[in-house]
């Protein structure tokens, strides 16, 4: 059911039970407000949003006020204006005014609001009242209490959304205070969070604090690796100012809204997982013959590897990892399973299943199991043994990881004597790890902020991730790699970029059928649910999925 | 002139159980289960045009009918004893006194409104109020006057007490319930309003000590006669609270519409000490002050309104011609500012800052904008909040200043260090020492 009204002179249709604020939006009208928030219970005590409403004496708060038909509403009238500069006066009479000092700067709806609203002159000539400043309220959370307005945004997600309520307010009048509860910490797994939606310069993040200015930030929106969720992000990175937190180019990373997917949240462990774009990276093909160790062109590393597979008789293992995008695994599949031949090909995660709840986090810690899953991969725990078993005995000539730290990952399966029987070994991976430092030829990737491509998440829902940064010093994506060497061994998988391979898997895939890969990003789809992939090519191939037990 | 309530205020005496019963204690609440339902029962205090008494003065009758009675949930009543508003002190008289006239009123209202457990939320502070109100609980319980198939007429009502903590935001309906819940008193927004979604999500009824305690003089001697004795629209009588320069302060009950020189001079006692009479705040501390030239205005809710001010709770605090407005205006401001809850903005920041503004005008060190900049401030916190507890310190802000503004004025020019030597001895300017002309005032 819809009502229509007036904001502006405009007249808008709403679905019932629409908020003011809401609608507002439809005639193209911003309100302001600080504590509402469309994810959070209703608090009404900023006082931001009062409009006028014809018929209604007072001024109605937009956030509380549901639209009705045939009501008229005002957004911007002399009184309104007015009202909403004395808000903003009252909301900073006791605020410390340290912009200068402080993380919010630039991004505080205070500053934003005082110049569309505000630009009154001072007429105070009180003391402010003194509250904490700069206090540690969690492993990853300050507060400070002098720039608070008291939105009580904060305690509002602490209750309705990660639902721990560690936070509250305390005294009573100006005296009030956001803090935590006696001998607690705010400490939930998404309590970064708190910051994101805190309009002021109250909480900051203690892994953000004073790294950058944010007017020096670039953004790009992706889509997060850290688990199967796939919540949608932006990264927020700077690549003008290497002076600033010794060069990193990644700052931090943000939630963004998907209705379906994370809403307006994001875990702790995505958020503040991104450090390994800018550590500890592989930076050049690297080649470890004997005791010689040294550096190699892309075009000696693939001629290396292709007379290795030659030679070979590509009796090799090979472990794909559910790290890698559709594409990729679409491309590896075809170049070593279809072309190739190979029937040691595993999928394995580089991580352990971890922690999960009923929000957003998932124990499976890898962004595209279930692409892999719908591309046909199985588990398989037996064959990964066998196969270990077999390379032990020196069945196997060769072995390719893509990222995966073997050793510390199979040592039950007995992978060490295996790795010590194989001629030789090939890492492709964005980070060092035991795997890279004992392999024969380490081809540096791209970590997925460096590339694009996409993620199929737990639920089937197939999105895109974007290309943030150029790929650091020589590493490149591992789609080109794969193409690249596909070339060197005279059997060219012809594709210039990651759409273009989307291209062909949708083509090929009846469950990425119809998919355009320029609309994902704004459209993600969902593939259909199967029970169980149906690709009889791939069932004879027989080619597992490995998800690391803990068991194991 | 006939006395209702204030019949019973007889010093140092409480009316337990047998003392009230042989005045025909009890006996409408006995006999409402048989003479009326629910619906004609409403209808009638509807007639008796009822109003609210704690403050808002919003017709009880037509209050009840809004309570919807088909949503599966029970319905509670809450009665108000927070008491809270400065000046006031009628609902503290009842409860010590007669203790049994409010149970009774409880019995009625809840019959009205299909209640089988009504909760009295009683001031902090009345420590005396809530043991004796404890002990007639318990008579009550005992005669099988509440509790389970009361009366013998197969209706049930359970009654708990429940004492608040000190604030005076609890005594707003919505704060009230938040505290019952047991969190921190901060009213709700509104819609949904009490009757519809109140106390633990259910319908509820709030009503004020006075407001019930007038329901068996309406029952006993009928909704026209009730009606007759107030004037128009307001039915009855109420409690005039009188405190402040009087000579005989105290609880006086009169006639809606009496005029307020009648309450001061008649009953009263008139002005302490034979001085002049400088001012009136006729409804509780939120409510505009009167100067003496305006005291002719007859004492109810509609013509308080239409003079600027409210009839609230019928805290008549006056006070004579040594009293500084000034220093009156900043310890009513410290007030609200220490009482504001701190959720709106406006309230939050603005009470303090006017607070801290009067008393650096009282320190000797206003400035001649500060008049208007107070008044400013004061425009855009009326209005602007969740409930009305900054409305209720825009009144006196509002009032103070624009009815004594030469006074203002010459405070703020003379500064407090001439004033004290001019030696005058008509003003008494500066900081109140504690507990002396403070005491007077509130």
């Amino acid at each position: 059911m819809t009502v229509k009204l007036t904001i502006d002179g405009k007249e808008v249709e709403a679905k019932k039970g629409t908020r003011v604020i809401e609608a507002a939006k439809l005639a193209g009208t911003d309100v302001p407000f600080y504590c509402y928030h469309p994810g959070l219970s209703i608090a009404g005590n900023c006082r931001m949003c009062l409009v006028e409403v014809e018929k209604i004496p007072k001024l109605q708060i937009a956030c509380h006020t549901h639209v009705q038909d045939g009501m008229v509403v005002h957004t911007n009238t002399e009184r309104v204006l007015k009202t909403r500069q004395h808000i903003l006066e009252f909301l900073l009479i006791n605020h410390p005014v340290d912009c200068p000092v402080c993380d919010q700067a630039g991004e505080c709806w205070l500053q934003d609001y005082y110049m569309r609203y505000g630009l009154y002159d001072s007429r105070l000539n009180e003391d402010k009242i003194k509250k904490p400043k700069a206090t540690s309220i969690g492993p990853t959370v300050m507060l400070d209490a002098e720039r608070c307005i008291l939105c009580s945004r904060c305690v509002r997600f602490c209750d309705e959304i990660s639902k721990t309520s560690e936070l509250g307010i305390i005294n009573r009048g100006d005296h009030s205070e956001i803090a935590v509860f006696p001998d607690h910490e705010l400490s939930n797994p998404y309590a970064g969070n708190v910051v994101d939606i805190c309009p002021v310069g109250a909480l900051t993040d203690k892994d953000f604090r004073f790294k950058i200015r944010v007017w020096y930030l670039k953004s790009e929106n992706t889509i997060c690796n850290g688990c199967s969720r796939g919540c949608n992000i932006q990264v927020q990175y700077n690549l003008d100012r290497p002076h600033h937190s010794r060069g990193e180019r990644v700052k931090r990373l943000k939630p963004r809204f998907n209705e379906r997917i994370n809403k307006w949240w994001m875990c702790d462990e995505g958020r503040y997982g991104y450090k390994y774009h800018d550590h500890n990276r592989t930076t050049a093909p690297l080649l470890r013959l004997a005791a010689d160790i040294h550096e190699v062109s892309w075009d000696e590393a693939y001629g290396q590897v292709a007379t290795w597979m030659r030679h070979s008789g590509y009796d090799v293992g090979v472990f794909l990892s559910p790290q890698m995008s559709n594409e990729e695994l679409y491309l590896a599949k075809r170049l070593y399973v279809d072309q190739l031949g190979i029937k040691d090909v595993f999928l394995l995660s580089p991580n352990a299943d971890g922690f999960e709840d009923d929000l957003l986090i998932r124990a499976d810690k890898n962004p595209n199991s279930r692409g892999a899953e719908e591309l046909g991969f199985k588990y398989d725990g037996g064959r990964l043994k066998d196969f270990c078993s077999r390379a032990a005995q020196g069945k196997v000539k060769g072995l390719i990881a893509f990222g995966q730290d073997l050793q510390a990952l199979l040592e039950g399966a007995g992978i060490q004597a295996a790795l010590d029987k194989l001629e030789w070994t090939l890492f492709i991976g964005s980070n060092h790890n035991l795997m890279s430092e004992s392999s024969s030829l380490v081809l540096p990737a791209a970590t997925y902020v460096e590339k694009e491509g996409t993620f199929t998440n737990f639920e089937g829902i197939v999105q895109k991730f974007n290309k943030v940064l150029e790929p650091l010093s020589e590493s490149l994506p591992e789609w080109l790699i794969l193409v690249n060497l596909s070339r060197t061994l005279n059997l060219p998988l012809r594709f210039e970029s990651a759409g273009e391979i989307f291209g062909a898997l949708a083509a090929d895939y009846k469950l990425f059928e119809g998919l355009n890969y320029e609309k994902l990003e704004s459209d993600p789809a969902t593939v259909e649910v199967m029970s169980a992939p149906t690709i009889p090519d791939l069932e004879q191939q027989s080619a597992l999925i490995f998800r690391q037990e803990p068991s194991c | 002139m006939e006395k209702l309530i204030s019949r019973y205020f007889r010093p140092g005496h409480t009316y337990w159980m047998a003392d009230y019963e042989r005045d025909e204690g009890y006996e409408q609440a006995r006999a409402v289960f048989d003479k009326y339902d629910a619906k004609s029962l409403i209808d009638e205090v509807k007639k008796a045009n009822l109003r609210g008494l704690g403050g808002a003065g919003f017709p009880a009758g037509v209050k009840w009918s809004f309570v919807p009675q088909d949503t599966g949930k029970p319905v509670y009543l809450v009665v108000n004893a927070d008491e809270g508003e400065p000046g006031t002190f009628k609902d503290k008289y009842i409860i010590r006194h007669v203790p049994h006239l409010l149970l009774e009123g409880i019995i009625i209202a809840a019959y009205a409104n299909n209640v089988h457990k009504a909760y009295i939320y009683i001031r902090g502070e009345y420590v005396q109020p809530y043991l004796i109100l404890k002990k007639a609980l318990e008579e009550a319980y005992a005669k099988g006057y509440l509790g389970r198939n009361i009366f013998g007429k197969g209706y049930d009502l359970e009654v708990v007490i429940h004492r608040g903590a000190g604030a005076y935001i609890c005594g707003e309906e919505t704060g009230l319930l938040e505290s019952l819940e047991g969190k921190q008193g901060k009213p709700r927004l509104k819609p949904p309003f009490p009757a519809v979604v109140g106390l633990f999500g259910c319908p509820t009824v709030i009503n004020n000590v006075e407001t019930l305690s007038y329901l068996p003089f309406i029952l006993r001697r009928g909704a026209e006669w009730f009606a007759d004795l107030g004037s128009e629209k307001n039915g009855g009588m109420r409690l005039f609270s009188v405190s402040g320069h009087v000579e005989k302060p105290g609880v006086y009950e009169l006639p809606m519409g009496v005029p307020l020189s009648e309450i001061i001079y008649t009953h009263a006692g008139g002005i302490r000490g034979g001085r002049e009479l400088k001012a009136v705040v006729p409804g509780g501390l939120s409510a505009a002050i009167l100067r003496a030239d305006e005291i002719g205005v007859g004492m109810d809710f509609d013509q308080l309104r239409a003079l600027g001010t409210m009839a609230g709770s019928a805290g008549v605090i006056v006070m004579d011609n040594t009293t500084c407005m000034v220093t009156a205006l900043m310890v009513t401001m410290r007030f609200y500012a220490h009482e504001s809850c701190g959720q709106c903005s406006p309230c939050r920041e603005g009470t303090g800052w006017v607070y801290r503004i009067l008393k650096r005008i009282c320190e000797g060190h206003g400035r001649a904008a500060d008049i208007d900049n107070m008044a400013d401030i004061c425009s855009f916190m009326g209005g602007t909040t969740i409930c009305a507890l900054a409305d209720g310190a825009a009144m006196p802000l509002r009032s103070y200043p624009q009815k004594f503004r030469p006074e203002f004025e010459a405070f703020i020019e003379k500064r407090r260090t001439e004033i004290e030597t001019d030696g005058s001895g008509e003003l008494s300017h500066g900081l109140p020492k504690r507990g002396t002309q403070a005491r007077a005032i509130l």
